[in-house]
């Protein structure tokens, strides 16, 4: 099914696709994307939604299953909230992409914005991951609690500048991010620490980063050219000493 | 005294001499504090503030001219709706029936203007959350899932169960936003104000672990602020965002403490599009918070909701929100005194915790709760049966409703909705000018 989406109000929009799904449509595409907001808000279920232009503020958010691929680049809030399934971004994302997210993954083939992963968590098998495929603004994985965040820097655009921006991962006390090429110590915020790559975060991130490039068409083993920098809590309760009681 | 003579009394000699301002506890607290180099941690509402103003305001009853109603022999309707009110309502006649035209926004209807306030699981035990969820249940109102989430057991209450989503997000998921009578967005509590909140990881047990969808035994931390949140535009964000994801069919609730510039913040929070605003004086209770943030931070919430509900009504937009006040509200004199300064309902936290056994000993933070109310201990979990306790709270809440149908009627009003805001049955007592205007009431006597 196609939906053109052009002037159209979002709760217009977001009404014929919610619909949609109750009749039964599994694979829906949508033309003309103007910025309309929460496209796929809380929607559960094996769906196939692809995106040609813009999406608005929180693309994705609380949603539990779906694959949402967007031809273009996304704004603010992609995957905000969110359980399960699948956003792809063929351009780039922006703010707090993936905040407090607790499953399911976001696959970002340009740059992303600021706060992006904030306080992302997860639980038993519930492993919820974002990709950047080129650099990544300030208080990246800020609070994380779990999960993985990845950040290329394979980028054209990219190229001079810095993979990641300032205060990294401030106050983490879970999950991992893996760094493609080295990071400066003055990049991470209090909590957060570098640790070399185990056997296991090589396995881990060789499988998600063999769906992602499978994606995107990119070369699995020109992207391991590079060696990772893992950064990770330096404690998984760091703020146990900061209280007292009579 | 000993009319022997034959005791004396003597000021036990180790004691800490007295002091009026380094008081035991002033001294105490630095002990504490100059031993460890930390945060204070305090528990219930402020301790340092004594004077109540709900206690200086006097209710208005009905002599000779206006007669008084028996509530015994006569309806005096409680019932609530709470949620945004269009500003009018349009018909359409089709043959000889008239239906309305008008589309309602989705309320939440109540028996009683009592509601139970925002505690969570992981704050308190399952035995307490559940014994809140079926009184609520037998009393037709709402309890608060608290911010951490909602366990299995709770589901079947759920349509008598405010879900919260707050700056954590724990726990929330479709499931948990559908489940719910209505959802709230906490941006701040009366305990608390602009601070965030830390579960430790010590109790963060297989359950709560569960419901919070969090490891066991890491920090629950709720960040101060919700980082999508940093402008009312940004609240009308999360709002749109909740209203979408349960396809307008249910209330959303925005719940922030009471601070000095809350009239302003409550218009701005009302035009995001918050069907109620739930705010929350100083003085409202928690089972963990920072003593200075707790004693020092806020106003008193007979202040706040006085300004709001004037404030509101002013712009025009009063019917746009249902106002809640909570932070202690003690007895049904409290609820009286708080509709009638402009709330359409109250939220009640700590006086519900005392009908399930709490005795205010101010050491929830430790997880060591004798009652089974604030501790995760299943030695002390066992104390507490969820049914004897649902039956304490719903006798207190039918307790306090049926003095409220005698507050009313002894004032000649037959509904609650005519209390609200009425601020002419109201008389202060005892208060200074600036209150009074404040407030909208006026002195005794006057």
């Amino acid at each position: 099914m196609r939906i053109v989406a052009n002037y159209k109000h979002y709760k217009e929009l977001n009404e014929q696709i919610v619909q949609a799904v109750e009749n039964g449509v599994a694979t829906l595409t949508i033309d003309d994307v103007n910025g309309q907001r929460f496209i796929a808000d809380c929607l559960r279920g094996k769906l196939k939604i692809d995106l040609h232009g813009t999406p608005g503020n929180d693309l994705g958010m609380f949603m539990d299953g779906p694959t949402v691929t967007v031809f273009g680049n996304a704004q603010d809030g992609v995957g905000n909230t969110m359980s399960s399934g699948k956003i792809i971004i063929h351009g780039d994302g922006r703010d707090i992409l993936g905040h407090s997210m607790r499953g399911g993954k976001i696959f970002v083939r340009g740059n992303v914005g600021y706060r992006v992963g904030i306080h992302m968590k997860s639980y038993k098998s519930n492993i919820p991951i974002i990709v950047a495929g080129g650099r990544a603004g300030d208080f990246l994985g800020e609070y994380m609690a779990g999960g993985i965040i990845i950040v290329l820097g394979i980028n054209n655009a990219s190229k001079g500048t810095e993979i990641l921006g300032d205060w990294v991962a401030t106050g983490q006390h879970g999950g991992a991010i893996y760094v493609r090429g080295e990071v400066d110590d003055s990049k991470l915020g209090k909590g957060a620490s570098q640790f070399p790559m185990t056997a296991d975060d090589e396995i881990t991130a060789k499988k998600v980063l063999a769906e992602y490039c499978n994606v995107f068409g990119l070369d699995l083993d020109r992207v391991f050219e590079t060696e990772f920098t893992k950064i990770a809590p330096v404690s998984h309760r760091p703020y146990a000493a900061l209280y007292t009681c009579e | 005294m000993c009319p022997e003579d034959a005791i004396t009394l003597h000021r036990m000699p180790s004691a800490m001499s007295a002091h009026p301002v380094w008081t035991e506890n002033a001294r105490r607290d630095v002990f504490t504090q100059s031993r460890t180099g930390a945060i204070l941690l305090a528990s219930t509402g402020n301790e340092l503030y004594e004077r109540v103003i709900f206690d200086n305001l006097l209710l208005d009853a009905c002599q000779v001219t206006n007669p008084a109603i028996d509530p015994l022999r006569e309806p005096i309707e409680l019932r609530t709706y709470i949620g945004r009110k269009p500003r009018s309502l349009e018909f359409e006649t089709i043959g000889d029936s008239i239906k309305l035209k008008t589309e309602l926004s989705p309320a939440l209807k109540l028996d009683i203007p009592i509601m139970i306030a925002q505690m969570s699981y992981g704050a308190i035990s399952l035995e307490a959350h559940e014994a809140l969820a079926r009184a609520a249940v037998m009393r037709g109102t709402t309890m608060g899932s608290g911010e951490g989430g909602l366990h299995k057991n709770l589901y079947p209450y759920a349509d008598h169960i405010i879900v919260q989503v707050a700056s954590g997000r724990f726990g929330v998921h479709p499931a948990y936003l559908e489940a719910g009578a209505g959802v709230e967005i906490k941006i701040g509590q009366g305990a608390k104000p602009g601070i965030g909140g830390h579960l430790p990881g010590t109790k963060i047990t297989e359950e709560i672990s569960e419901a919070r969808m969090i490891p066991v035994g890491a920090d629950a931390i709720s960040p101060a602020p919700h980082h999508d949140i940093y402008s009312i535009e940004d609240l009308a964000q999360l709002v749109n965002a909740l209203k979408e994801a349960t396809r307008y069919k249910k209330p959303v609730f925005v719940k922030i403490a009471a601070v000095h510039n809350v009239a302003a913040i409550s218009s701005g929070v009302c035009r995001a599009g918050a069907d109620a605003i739930v705010i929350d004086g100083f003085r409202a209770g928690t089972g963990a918070t920072p003593k200075v943030i707790r004693d020092n931070v806020g106003i008193p919430i007979e202040l706040a909701i006085a300004s709001v509900d004037q404030r509101l009504r002013e712009e025009g937009i009063r019917n746009e929100t249902s106002l809640i006040a909570s932070g202690t509200i003690r007895n049904s004199g409290d609820v009286a005194k708080a509709i009638a300064l402009g709330a359409d309902a109250v939220k009640i936290g700590t006086a519900a915790l005392i009908a399930l056994g709490c005795t205010v000993c101010k050491k929830c933070y430790t997880g060591k709760c004798a009652w089974g109310i604030a501790t995760q201990d299943p030695r002390l979990r066992v104390r507490l049966d969820p049914a004897e306790g649902a039956q304490r709270v719903s006798n207190l809440l039918l307790a306090w409703s049926i003095e409220l149908k005698e507050i009313l009627g002894a004032a000649g009003i037959n509904a609650i909705e005519s209390l609200r805001g009425n601020r002419e049955r109201l008389r202060g007592y005892g208060l200074d000018h600036t209150t009074l205007e404040i407030l909208g009431v006026q002195h005794a006597g006057s």
